[in-house]
């Protein structure tokens, strides 16, 4: 059980990340659809990256610059230019998907290097590691772990203690008012969109480096959009989002942890497991009425304030 | 901020300011790509013409770029539906491989039938799947307002999956000694051959005249258009707009659905987990690019099997990834998104004294 519960926290990493970026990005009142293809973007970079230069740290650094590069495409369409979020998020996707098989392309089927591996090992946190039941599940991880959670933390200070935080959520939510009050809009819808594409990026990256060390093209399988809909399940709260993140990848693996338990389930049925759940999700996060589960009242909402 | 660009808001653009501007982005959005290619130390020119010799340099090759052709623009007249309504249907890929499905299915099981009763009976088929498959997320959308983007695109994931089951499992041919394969159709299930390419490029051509018409002069046509308009307009006028949901969706999906009977039934000739191909994510492309319009789709569609044919053309002559594809195509797309902006505004150069003067005014 123990193993289950430390592989699902594995498998619920990238989730994880990229779930943050796109929380940070509507929270800014932006609904960027082009997780995935954000997600493949830093997928290929970071594979490229490591595997040219065999530092984690340089690998990490180019997955967060594609995806941050893909949400800077989106933000110029759908900020300066005013063009349509849904085409543009969805056009994104198709590039990333595009563009990770071409990048790609020469690499197909080549491993991760090993010092790149061995970064991405499980590390075990002292004292912590040590506490049945709860340290072998969440403190006998790998780094890129421990860095999740550091970051759930720092985006939940950020949202809710910081200035910026609050004038980005002011965005999302009455962009007119935020703009008379005089906070730069489109500056942070800018700086908002680029680092949730980052994030979604290095999601993409752990995909690529750690869960499936070798690099084939389609290694998101759907995890951006799974993405977006764990936004709406966290109702746009951070730790809800590492809660949900956990249970997606506790889903995700839970086919082949039947198998090995000599359950005769159809691989393939299984593997359905984790998009009829965010089905469910998402028609049952509609159905919530409580005010903090409302997504922000401007999200996607264009604004420009030549037409006030 | 003070700003030195004035924008202003502009209505009744020339209609051939409106094609300067769409070429123009087009035109810069192939310079881009051409950079790219640079980067990847590959020559723009050849490559580019390589594509066009690649789609259209003989008879073959044009025949293939017209087997593209059909799908896409069947697909791309099925998201054209549902878009209008802006009803984002990304279901496209799952559409197809449902229609597929049930087309293979009587196919299958019936593959003894004369081709003049199977082949229409595969076609309604595989309209009912799709549309079906179209219908659950509309009917979730409709009620309960259900988002229908995440929903569609699952639906994706959920057939592929059911797809791979019959193939590996309940489906698989007895007769091709384990390995993993649905059995060939019977020569009755094949769609015929008209002038040398299969006849989905008739249906291609009456399918974009039908729709033309169904939106633009039919009463359904009209209200799917003003729910996408305004769903406040559409209640006011009295609309049933959860009805006008649902079989805006169905014919959305059905037509999708026909892309799968097509593609199982005269190219791969069986059911296959890969049949969709992507047509149902270009065609989101497409669709748009040809700004909803059925006649536009038709040629944007043709523009585009040129460039999908090319793109698997040079992978064989040139050993560069067809993947490059979508990659133009994604480029082409972000300029003519962005070119919006430039027919919606007035985009002028005022100069920083004037902009500072006018803003002392304002305030």
């Amino acid at each position: 059980m123990i193993d289950f519960l430390a592989a699902a926290v594995l498998a619920g990493m990238p989730l994880l990340f990229a779930t943050l970026g796109e929380l940070v990005t509507e929270k800014s009142g932006s609904l960027n659809l082009g997780v995935e293809g954000m997600m493949l973007m830093g997928a290929v970079i970071g594979f490229v990256t490591a595997y040219n230069t065999g530092f984690p740290g340089v690998a990490l650094l180019g997955a967060f610059a594609a995806g941050a590069a893909g949400a800077l495409i989106f933000a110029i369409i759908t900020v300066t230019l005013r063009g349509n979020q849904v085409v543009t998020g969805l056009t994104l996707t198709i590039f990333g998907s595009g563009f990770a098989r071409f990048v790609g392309d020469p690499l197909v089927g080549q491993s991760v290097p090993k010092s790149v591996q061995a970064f991405f090992a499980r590390v075990n946190v002292p004292l912590l590691g040590d506490i049945p039941g709860i340290g072998p599940v969440f403190f006998r991880q790998d780094a890129f772990v421990y860095i999740g959670y550091i970051l759930v933390a720092l985006v939940t200070i950020y949202l809710y203690k910081t200035r910026p935080g609050l004038n980005m959520r002011a965005i999302g939510e009455n962009t007119a008012s935020a703009d008379a009050s005089g906070i730069a809009v489109d500056f942070h819808k800018y700086a908002h969109i680029i680092f949730g594409g980052g994030l979604c990026g290095l999601g993409g990256a752990y995909l690529a480096l750690v869960t499936v060390p070798i690099w084939q093209a389609d290694v998101v399988t759907g995890r951006g959009w799974i993405a977006v809909a764990l936004v709406i399940f966290a109702s746009w709260n951070p730790v809800k989002a590492l809660l949900g993140s956990y249970l997606f990848g506790a889903l995700s693996i839970l086919g082949f942890r039947l198998q090995s338990m000599g359950f005769h389930v159809s691989q393939y049925l299984v593997d359905m497991f984790p998009y009829a759940a965010t089905i469910l999700i998402v028609i049952f996060s509609t159905q919530k009425n409580r005010k903090e589960d409302q997504p922000p009242t401007n999200l996607s909402v264009p604004y420009f304030r030549e037409e006030r | 901020m003070i700003s030195p660009i004035k924008v202003t808001k502009r209505d009744n653009v020339p209609r051939k300011q409106t094609a300067f501007i769409l070429t123009l982005s087009i035109v810069l959005a192939l310079v881009f790509s051409g950079i790219v290619l640079l980067f990847f130390e590959l020559n723009p020119l050849k490559v580019f013409g390589t594509i066009v010799t690649g789609a259209l340099g003989t008879p073959m090759r044009i025949e293939q770029t017209l087997i593209k052709a059909i799908p896409l623009t069947i697909a791309s007249l099925g998201i054209l539906v549902a878009f209008k309504m802006k009803f984002w249907n990304i279901g496209g890929e799952g559409q197809i491989m449902m229609g597929a499905l049930c087309a293979s299915y009587v196919a299958l099981n019936y593959g003894h039938l004369p081709p003049n009763v199977l082949l229409p009976l595969m076609a309604v088929a595989s309209v009912a799947g799709g549309g079906i498959w179209a219908l659950i997320p509309a009917i979730f959308k409709a009620k309960l307002g259900t988002n229908e983007t995440i929903f569609t695109l699952m639906m994706n994931y959920i057939i592929i999956k059911i797809v791979m089951y019959l193939q590996y499992g309940p489906w698989k041919d007895p007769a091709s000694k384990g390995f993993p394969k649905i059995p060939g159709f019977s020569e009755n299930a094949i769609l015929p051959e008209v002038f040398g390419v299969h006849i989905g490029w008739i249906f291609m051509i009456l399918l974009t005249i039908a729709i033309f018409l169904f939106m633009g002069y039919t009463k359904k046509g009209y209200e799917i258009t003003v729910v996408g308009e305004s769903i406040g307009t559409a209640r006011y006028a009295g609309m049933n707009v959860p009805a006008i949901i649902m079989v805006a969706m169905f014919i959305s999906g059905g037509l999708l659905g026909f892309v799968g009977f097509v593609q199982a039934s005269a190219i791969e000739k069986t059911l296959t987990w890969g049949l969709s191909a992507n047509y149902g994510f270009t065609a989101i492309i497409t669709s748009w690019l040809a700004r909803l319009n059925a006649i536009t789709t038709l040629f944007v569609c043709l523009a585009f099997a040129l460039l999908l044919q090319g793109a698997s053309y040079i992978q064989l002559s040139m050993n560069v990834p067809s993947s490059i594809a979508d990659v133009v195509q994604g480029v082409i797309l972000f300029f003519v998104l962005g070119s919006d902006f430039f027919l919606r505004y007035r985009v002028q150069w005022v100069g920083l004294k004037n902009a500072a003067e006018a803003r002392v005014y304002h305030d």
